[in-house]
């Protein structure tokens, strides 16, 4: 009897389910005009996904191109795109990628294998300088393509116009790197054809298709109709306004014409306060850590005790509360929250003033030392910040001098080592790849490409190589946690804050996600508005 | 042309002209040199790679791509030697001609610099000259303390309050864009951009109207018995513009520089925030570009003024 109910249970429940899913499915609604912002720096540089790192445009391409993979924001991590399965040699080598039969791009070709081969040998084209470059070159045969040794890349090899298999020059799965936006699968005909002028009028295979671009003003895309997942996307016409000022982008969404837009630190608080907002603002900690970079070759900072105490002596908590407004989330270590490596059991360093000062005089430093440190005009992460840091550091008797530069030149200056201490905020993200992102402090890389403190420990070294060969996933990220637990101890950097980024949306629109890789990537195919928009019924 | 042989003016607006040569070209050295000395790699920032670094060898195939390579001298005679053909080369970022580049953008700024200079002259040039034949009066001081407030308002927080009040609680407005360029979309920035020269022409109109009026001629007119309309409309106002279309023409230069806030936080596209853009991206060939016709458009603009002179005041001559 009790099996019975169980099974009864059991079913009552899928229904419930379906029920449930079927009901959001109805209420789904297609048609109607969305009107987003590209809110980073100025106007976009290109729409060709691979001349281009920027969020700016890559925040617009990926709505008319696609990857290979893609990020699934609900379970944080990638996901194939393009195909219907993909399946791993035992040794993580080598994917067999089946890909789906009914993807066309907007010129209405089918896409086919050679396509993704082609884009691939593209990007890594030394013609083109691809920035996305990197996310390719960990494919087998890649580098040799690249430096001319060979004509085209041997790990990409054709099985049938829609099966591909991909092998890695290490046990790497791919979509880590794949799904990156600048790694689209672009129509070769249509770029040969348009040469330079692509990224101006680019042709795709996403949910929607190029309309026009008001150069500094917006962008338009349409509905794509033979999109290939059946039903979407939702809206008929998609709106970049290109607004890189938070106080516009308040106002224009105010005024209702903006239907979501990037919280800036400044509104953040603001916004938090007006229940009618605060309802409808989606929040997740982005993959960037910011922090103060200690230069190990200035005096003090070669001492871990000096290190941890500066850690122990500033109270992160207060600064993200009183300074930010409560828009950062307080560090741990250096993966934030929403790595697949973070540790929830673990803590970061505790405000604790006498510790530090106990640290401080072990490290033979109790009457303390001055340092500069450099940072831009950043409100979250610049030398504002520095600025706050300051009567705390000087209760361990430890004196900063803070210096402003622009962010081109600092980054200019951090890459050489030139600086006793920085204030910056790093990608850690690495596609969402917690092991891509710990590489940074593996000691074999220079500062030139990340390991801006020039960080060293064996025993770090060591564990991300251990990671980079295990297999099995929970024992990776297990010994990644060690990794990142190591990193926090040796405190070659203040850890400050995660970036909680910040989309505020209308009542009327539905399906904006905390994408954690970037909040801006936003996959309005998933998008849609109900009838109370104001632009509910424009195409 | 009131007695000038137009000849004369002719030779005098060639002068210029080729006085805009060597001008040009020390602008050009001196551009050259200070955005090439910046701090920050152009490649880096182009790469997006500033926080995560890169491949150095990525770093190098970009220099080489954009003639970064080469000493700093041979760059600025290739610049020179394209510049002369026409060709302002091409943007790092965009891979599209800076002629291109700035031709989409030079429209929308030219017609903002212009419905703005046309708000200011048009109100700003009646203000300074009603307040003047009001001189002393309570009317005269409100303008005057009003015109001194318009030279003063920052235009960011203009620009803000302006769209709160008539994008937000009065709808009359789009808060920002282009739209098609019509007038519904252009008069909040170009409001915003005009109301400091209109302050300032208000006061130049004011002082001027001021001068002419103790002067011997309008008492003289006075005296004969000239209608009063006569002597503000034809003695008056006319002598007052030679000093008024000086500031306004200078301003006009002025203005194309100074849109770069307005353009930013109205998203309008035009060329001071594709200036702004091509800095802070380090995209040298677009900021080069646009400098340069900024200037250009200055010189253009005042060597204007100059011809102007004659139409307004016969006592000008030309050498």
């Amino acid at each position: 009897m009790k099996e019975v109910m169980r099974k009864a249970g059991i079913l009552a429940a899928g229904v419930l389910l379906w029920g449930i899913m079927a009901g959001e499915a109805a209420a789904q609604r297609s048609g109607g005009t969305f009107n987003f912002c590209a809110p980073y720096g100025g106007d976009l540089s290109t729409l060709d996904a691979h001349r281009s790192p920027a969020a700016q445009d890559l925040l617009v391409a990926m709505n008319i191109h696609r990857s290979l993979y893609s990020w699934d924001p609900q379970n944080n991590s990638p996901k194939l795109e393009l195909g219907e399965r993909v399946k791993a040699s035992s040794d993580g080598f080598t994917y067999r990628i089946s890909l789906r039969k009914d993807i066309k791009f907007h010129n209405g070709r089918k896409v086919k294998v050679d396509d993704v081969i082609w884009s691939y040998e593209r990007i890594m084209s030394p013609r083109t300088a691809s920035p996305s470059a990197p996310f390719v070159r960990v494919i087998k045969g890649a580098r040799d393509y690249e430096e001319g040794r060979a004509n085209k890349i041997s790990g990409l090899q054709k099985l049938d116009d829609t099966t591909l298999e991909i092998t890695m020059d290490r046990p790497l799965d791919p979509s880590y790197t794949l799904h990156d936006a600048g790694a689209a699968i672009l129509p070769r005909e249509e770029v040969e054809k348009k040469g330079d002028a692509f990224g101006l009028d680019p042709v795709g295979c996403g949910p929607f298709k190029f309309v026009k671009w008001v150069k500094g003003s917006e962008i338009v895309l349409g509905k794509n109709p033979d999109f290939y997942e059946k039903g979407k996307p939702y809206l008929d016409r998609l709106v970049y306004k290109i607004m890189p000022e938070g106080a516009s982008r308040d106002i224009a969404f105010r005024a209702k014409e903006l239907d979501a837009t990037l919280v800036s630190a400044t509104q953040y608080p603001v916004y938090k306060e007006d229940p009618r907002i605060a309802k409808n603002m989606v929040e997740v900690a982005e993959l960037f850590t910011r922090l103060v970079g200690f230069n190990p070759k200035y005096g003090p900072f070669s001492k871990k005790q000096v290190r941890q105490a500066i850690n122990y002596a500033i109270d992160s908590r207060l600064i993200i509360q009183k300074l930010l407004k409560g828009k950062a989330f307080p560090c741990v270590g250096y993966l934030p929250s929403t790595s697949p490596a973070f540790d929830p059991r673990a803590k970061g360093y505790e405000f604790n003033p006498e510790k530090a000062k106990a640290l401080m005089k072990e490290a033979g430093y109790q009457k303390g030392f001055s340092f500069e440190c450099i940072g831009t005009s950043n409100e979250s992460w610049g030398v504002v910040v520095v600025e706050a840091i300051m009567p705390f550091l000087k209760r361990i008797n430890v004196t900063v001098k803070p210096q402003q530069l622009e962010g081109a030149a600092l980054a200019d200056r951090i890459r050489r080592m030139d600086f006793q201490a920085f204030i910056w905020s790093l990608s850690s993200g690495a596609g969402g790849d917690p092991l891509q992102a710990l590489n940074r402090w593996h000691s074999k890389n220079p500062s030139t490409a990340g390991n801006f403190v020039g960080y060293r420990n064996p025993e770090f070294d060591r564990l991300l190589e251990i990671a980079g060969r295990e297999r099995d996933l929970n024992t990776r990220l297990r010994i990644l946690r060690q990794a990142d637990a190591l990193f926090r101890e040796d405190a070659p950097v203040w850890f400050f804050n995660y970036n909680k980024a910040v989309v505020a949306h209308q009542p009327w629109v539905h399906g904006i996600k905390p994408v954690a890789v970037e909040i801006m990537y936003q996959d309005i195919a998933d998008v849609w508005v109900d009838e109370s928009s104001p632009r509910a019924r424009e195409k | 042309m009131s007695g000038f042989p137009g000849d004369q003016m002719l030779a005098f607006a060639l002068r210029r002209i080729l006085q805009f040569i060597p001008t040009i070209l020390a602008i050009s050295l001196i551009l050259f040199l200070l955005l090439n000395v910046l701090p920050g790699d152009a490649a880096l920032v182009a790469a997006g790679a500033q926080d995560k670094g890169m491949d150095p060898r990525y770093l190098e195939e970009m220099k080489k791509l954009w003639g970064l390579d080469q000493p700093l001298h041979l760059r600025y005679l290739t610049y020179l030697k394209n510049l002369a053909l026409g060709d302002m080369g091409l943007s790092y970022l965009r891979r599209e001609k800076v002629s291109a580049l700035i031709a989409s953008r030079i429209w929308p700024t030219l017609k903002l610099a212009f419905v703005a200079m046309l708000i200011a002259a048009g109100i700003g040039i009646p203000l300074g000259f009603w307040s003047a034949l009001r001189q002393g009066s309570w009317l005269d001081t409100v303008l005057m303390v009003g015109a001194v407030s318009g030279v003063s308002i920052p235009q960011f927080w203009l620009a803000l309050l302006l769209m709160f009040l008539l994008a937000v609680k009065l709808p009359f407005f789009p808060a920002m864009g282009y739209g098609d360029g019509d007038l519904r979309h252009i008069l909040l920035p170009a409001f915003t951009l005009g109301v400091g020269y209109m302050a300032l022409l208000a006061r130049t109109t004011r002082a001027a109207v001021v001068e002419i009026l103790s002067a011997d001629y309008i008492r003289t007119a006075r005296a004969k018995g000239l209608p009063q309309l006569l002597i503000h409309g034809k003695h008056v106002l006319r002598n007052a513009l030679i000093l008024v279309s000086t500031t306004a023409g200078l301003q006009f230069g002025s203005l194309m520089g100074q849109t770069v806030i307005v353009e930013k936080v109205f998203s309008w596209p035009g060329l001071g925030s594709l200036m702004v853009d091509s800095i802070f991206q380090r995209d040298l060939p677009v900021t080069q570009g646009c400098i340069l016709l900024i200037i250009l458009v200055f010189l253009v603009v005042n060597l204007a003024v100059d011809l102007l002179y004659a139409v307004i005041d016969p006592r000008v001559e030309y050498q």
